[in-house]
């Protein structure tokens, strides 16, 4: 990043290649969409592009950079949300962060979900699902395997604070997936290979 | 360590990123509660689960898109440093304006020429007074002459007479 503060163009194709998969990743499985994902992809790079001169590599680059992706995806899911209460005034508001945790029935699950969708599509649809921090929380610590002082710089909070965050956002994976997580006798053999 | 307590250590201990210390008692307690190991062994499971999720590759003509609106970006030339910003071009243009109407307002001198025309007054006094502090010049002096003898005065010879009168 300093070669492309340096005025370097050649470095930030480099950083575009190395980090437009995991960008890309990450925004989809915040807003569900190729399009938007891609678009705001786009834009996390021409801010990171625009900012170069006033870098200071006082923090790490993928904080900066998962920081700018992070607001720009909550922007867009509220503006998204927005329009969408647009169109039912009067269904009741929901505070994502302090409503209590609905817990469906496994076979309510199964027959509303798992008929009709793949497990992806599933496991996609019940991360997103998570309230905003939760959801930035588990897709940074899972998927980009970031460590918790990074995360905690990233949503603006205390490792103490992400810990706690992480616990609930899991706990609630652990019930929604719970079909999965619980599986019939015949997806046994495959998880005891794996290991968190 | 408490079932609670356990909680917010439990993530850390399973992705094999707690302290020694922490792991060390977040072990002690799933060994002693069944509750609490079936909770962590789920969790373990659940990792594998959101595995399932497949990466995506952006698509072919993410780069070209990008390096157009990079290249759509206004580039920094040098001649810039040169060009003055609005709010400065406007503050220099009145301090000009205000220094050539001050310039041209009329100028009131009296004062300075009394003061100058005291100040030559002083310097011929000051310029002279060598000859003034000279006695012998002053006694030699033609001109003390012509100054009239001090008379003796009246009631003097009155007060003589009567002093006579009286004696006698």
């Amino acid at each position: 990043m300093l070669d492309v503060k340096a005025g370097d163009d050649e470095s930030f194709n480099l950083l575009l290649q190395k980090y437009r998969t995991p960008l890309v990743n990450f925004l989809y499985r915040m807003v569900r969409d190729t399009a938007t994902a891609e678009d705001l992809a786009q834009e996390v790079f021409l801010r990171v592009y625009r900012a170069r001169k006033q870098y200071s590599p006082s923090a790490k680059f993928t904080t900066w950079l998962f920081r700018i992706a992070t607001n720009l995806a909550l922007n867009s899911v509220r503006d998204n949300r927005h329009r969408q209460m647009e169109v039912s005034l009067d269904a009741p508001p929901v505070d994502e962060d302090v409503a209590p945790l609905q817990l469906p029935t496994r076979e309510m699950r199964i027959d509303e979900h798992m008929v009709e969708r793949d497990r992806a599509d599933f496991i996609r649809g019940v991360i997103s699902a998570l309230p905003e921090k939760q959801r930035v929380a588990v897709l940074l610590h899972k998927y980009e395997e970031m460590d918790y002082g990074e995360i905690a710089r990233i949503l603006d909070c205390s490792e103490s604070a992400l810990k706690s965050l992480l616990f609930r956002a899991y706990e609630t994976l652990r019930v929604q997936l719970a079909p999965l997580v619980s599986p019939p006798a015949r997806h046994a053999g495959k998880e005891a290979h794996h290991e968190m | 360590m408490k079932c609670e307590d356990v909680s917010k250590e439990l993530i850390p201990y399973l992705d094999r990123r707690a302290n020694s210390a922490d792991r060390h008692e977040v072990e002690e307690h799933l060994a002693a509660c069944s509750a609490c190991h079936a909770r962590a062994e789920e969790l373990r499971k659940l990792w594998t689960v959101l595995d399932e999720v497949p990466v995506i590759e952006p698509s072919f003509g993410f780069d070209a898109r990008m390096r157009a609106r990079i290249a759509e970006e206004p580039q920094p030339r040098w001649f810039r440093w040169f060009v003055p910003q609005p709010r400065l071009a406007l503050s220099i243009a009145l301090l000009l304006a205000v220094s050539v109407w001050m310039s041209r307002l009329p100028q009131d001198n009296s004062g300075l020429a009394g003061s100058a025309q005291s100040e030559h007054e002083q310097f011929q006094v000051i310029k002279n007074l060598d000859v003034l502090e000279n006695y012998d010049v002053l006694s030699k002096f033609d001109a003390l002459d012509e100054v009239p003898a001090e008379q003796p005065a009246q009631p003097d010879k009155k007060n003589d007479q009567q002093q006579q009168d009286d004696g006698g």
